[in-house]
């Protein structure tokens, strides 16, 4: 079977993401950070981390509040607890309960207390437990610098999907606190109740679960572009290199919108990975009504709004576990204007250079608007991807198409039978993505009919593409289309992905 | 004509109400639906006070224990504080003791002080303003009591405020405002313009600096950043 094209559709000979397929191990990093100030010469003391000392003396004042968890078993009996399709917990290798994703944690003291019981039983024999099988539920379990993961799951989702999901909750942690600070305060204190500086964070971990079940950018560890013709893209990201040029220690300005990526500017030698974008989407979009003004917009009358919307700001630490784990990027982060709802974060290593980004910020924004690309960002925003039927492909409902190479996918909108049922669809590409990723028997092209659908998934050097037919689609008719289909993308690329990747 | 250009730190216990506070005052608008302040958010404001200009920055700055360690940024070179609990939380109330130790321990120059009780319209009262105004008054700083819900006493509060820092201003030394009058502010304009004259080779530069004098002309608004780059 032939592609058609040269190279694969989307393909770019620099990528502005890390596409190493090794997902999950952030303590081989090199330290990027350090690089970047010593490289730059800059003196900065860590504040963040040499404090976490004093929250010691804090939390033993505190840590006999939570006696009252009579009612221990109340869950256990609650059906609706019970029923629940995935459950998520995470405790200290103490035993410490930190997060539970339904319910509060102090009332599943037993539960907490026997998952420990039972990974340290395991442990004994110098063993580890990964997974129970019991029924149609899965227990799944992760150890992670001094932390314990575990999913119960009856979502049919694979071990290695929900390790992945783990992984990302993994990773949430260490972005709000650093790898650094969790290793030293376990290590200064086995008993420490983390939750103390995890509130708020459960929110956060909330929403990255329920983010990472609807959107296919999770199943495929990979970021969707706004659609835009390629030189829009290139005035964006060039208004963003011009001012920002001058700015020292500046790694990365990355401009979303609706989840999706604008441009990604970065400083030479350093990528951002998929996960880390993934983590930055969850923080907007958990925030959203923090800095995003478009509700109030609608309140307000324009011409007060207009002159303090604008300077709705924030300065935000943040950790990008993939990217170095060890310590802070400080964000800037804020929406373009009132009349255009795209999200920039311009990311540094400085601590106290707020006033210098946001400068920049305001020089980006008009230069934009001087280039008419607020509106084509506008027009995109309020233009519906088009379906497979509009483009031509009848028998196609919906397809997932990632380019390897630079971590980016694509995807139509979402059309009948799955308009309503739309985790239906995904649980379809969640299936064969496990196939086709299946640790022991791992395949390379699969076409599968069933009396809904039929699917053909595909992995190639380059590509993967998951696309969903009519039922009675034969094989040939299935590879035709797919062809043509990758034409299409080719065609449609300069459009559709990030090709270029800009540096500073 | 007299501008002052502060900056103003709001602190306090997570969910009692900072960002509904400020964003009362600035936008005129409550949200039930605000999330927790990540890090800190930044706001400009502008009040004229009979002939005298006050430009504050504000820093609404997050309560999540997590960001204990990145408060001080935004209180060294602080003019004014706003120390918020919430009036059915006692806790929150207890905390702004831990937070003036904090500011008194760390800020040499003078700083003005309000001890902000938000959430009047709620019933359930935990701490008096008795209770409240006494504590202010031992530690100098004044009291207020409001409402970002129902928007009440929030005017009150950031006027005070502007009136406490020009009057602050007054005092020959002992703080770090930046006060302007009409004559020096056309003198930094000067200086700006001079500058671009004789570098009319570097073109950057100069649209640099062109930049900054036409906002600076546009919108008086722009000085605030210029002259405080520095200083942050
Ligand atoms: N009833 C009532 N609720 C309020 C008032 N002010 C704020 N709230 C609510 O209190 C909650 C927390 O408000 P925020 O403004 O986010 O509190 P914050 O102090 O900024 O919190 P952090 O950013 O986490 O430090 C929100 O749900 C608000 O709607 C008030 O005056 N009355
Ligand atoms: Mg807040």
């Amino acid at each position: 079977m032939s592609t058609g094209c040269d190279i694969e559709p989307g393909a770019s000979s620099e990528s502005v993401l890390v596409v190493s397929e090794s997902c999950d191990n952030i303590e081989q990093m090199s330290s990027s950070l350090e690089e970047i100030k010593n490289s730059n010469s800059v003196v900065s003391s860590d504040e963040t981390i040499e404090n976490c000392n004093n929250i010691d003396n804090f939390e033993d004042a505190c840590s006999n509040m939570n006696l009252n968890a009579a009612q221990d078993d109340d869950y256990m009996r609650n059906k609706e607890w019970l029923s629940k399709k995935k459950h998520i917990f995470v405790l200290s290798s103490a035993g410490k309960p930190i997060y539970s994703r339904y319910g509060n944690e102090d009332k599943l003291a037993t539960l907490y207390g026997v998952m420990q019981a039972l990974v340290s039983f395991v442990q004994d024999q110098n063993d580890s437990i990964q997974s129970i099988h019991a029924g149609d539920t899965l227990f799944v379990f992760l150890f992670k610098n001094h932390l314990i993961l575990v999913a119960v799951s009856k979502s049919g989702e694979s071990i290695s999907q929900l390790i992945s999901q783990l992984n990302y909750v993994f990773n949430q942690i260490t972005s709000v606190l650093t790898l650094t600070r969790l290793n030293k305060i376990y290590e200064q204190r086995r008993n420490y109740d983390l939750r103390r500086l995890l509130s708020g964070v459960e929110r956060l971990i909330d929403h990255l679960l329920d983010f990472s079940e609807r959107e296919p950018a999770f199943i495929l560890g990979g970021v969707q572009c706004l659609t835009l013709p390629l030189s829009v893209r290139d005035t964006i990201s060039s208004a963003i290199v011009q001012a920002c040029n001058k700015i020292k220690n500046l790694v990365f300005a990355i401009l979303l919108a609706n989840n999706k990526l604008i441009t990604l500017v970065r400083m030479k030698k350093y990528c951002i990975h998929p996960v880390d974008l993934h983590l930055i989407l969850n923080l907007v979009q958990a925030s959203e009504s923090l800095i995003h003004p478009v509700d109030l917009h609608l309140i307000l009358n324009l011409v007060q709004a207009s002159e303090s919307l604008k300077t709705a700001e924030s300065w935000t630490p943040l950790c990008l576990p993939r990217f170095d784990a060890s310590g802070f990027l400080y964000g800037h982060v804020s929406y373009l204007s009132e009349d255009c709802q795209a999200c920039l974060l311009l990311l540094t290593v400085e601590r106290d250079v707020f006033f210098t980004l946001s400068e920049a910020k305001q020089r980006i924004v008009e230069k934009l608007r001087r280039a008419n690309c607020l509106e084509a960002i506008n027009q995109s925003l309020n233009t519906k991807e088009e379906t497979c039927t509009a483009i031509g492909f009848p028998e196609l409902r919906h397809y997932l198409y990632k380019c390897k190479y630079t971590a980016q996918f694509y995807q139509p909108s979402i059309s009948p039978p799955y308009t309503l049922d739309l985790s239906r669809l995904l649980d379809v590409y969640k299936a064969a993505h496990q196939m086709l990723h299946c640790p022991s028997r791992p395949l390379k092209l699969i076409f599968q009919r069933t009396p809904k659908e039929a699917i053909l998934a595909w992995d190639t050097k380059g590509f993967e593409l998951y696309a969903v037919l009519e039922p009675l689609t034969d094989t040939t008719t299935a590879i035709g289309i797919i062809s043509k289909l990758l034409s299409w993308i080719k065609k449609h690329e300069g459009k559709l992905f990030h090709l270029n990747a800009p540096t500073f | 004509m007299k501008v002052i250009v502060g900056k103003l730190v709001v602190v306090g216990h997570p969910g009692v109400g900072k960002t509904s506070t400020v964003i009362r005052y600035i936008e005129r608008t409550f949200n039930t639906e605000v999330s927790s302040t990540i890090g800190a958010s930044y706001f400009n404001c502008k009040m004229e006070i009979e002939d005298i200009i006050v430009k504050f920055q504000i820093w609404d700055t997050a309560g999540q224990e997590r960001f204990k360690a990145m408060v001080p940024m935004f209180y060294r070179n602080a003019n004014a504080a706003l120390l918020v609990f919430d009036i059915t939380k006692r806790e929150s109330f207890d905390s702004i003791k831990v937070w003036v130790n904090e500011l008194k321990k760390n800020i040499r120059e003078k700083i003005v002080m309000f001890v902000v009780g938000n959430k009047i319209d709620l019933p359930d009262r935990q701490v008096s303003k008795d209770e409240a105004l006494q504590y202010s008054h031992s530690i100098g700083a004044t009291y207020y009591e409001c409402s970002a819900k129902e928007d009440q006493g929030i005017q009150q509060i950031f006027v005070g405020l502007a009136r406490a820092v020009s009057q602050l201003s007054g005092t020959e030394v002992g703080h770090n405002l930046k006060v302007l009058d009409a004559s020096s502010c056309r003198a930094l304009v000067a200086d700006a313009s001079d500058a671009n004259a004789t570098d009319v080779g570097r073109t950057e530069n100069c649209d640099f600096i062109l930049f900054t004098i036409i906002s600076f002309l546009k919108q008086a608004n722009k000085l605030t950043i210029w002259l405080r780059k520095q200083s942050f």
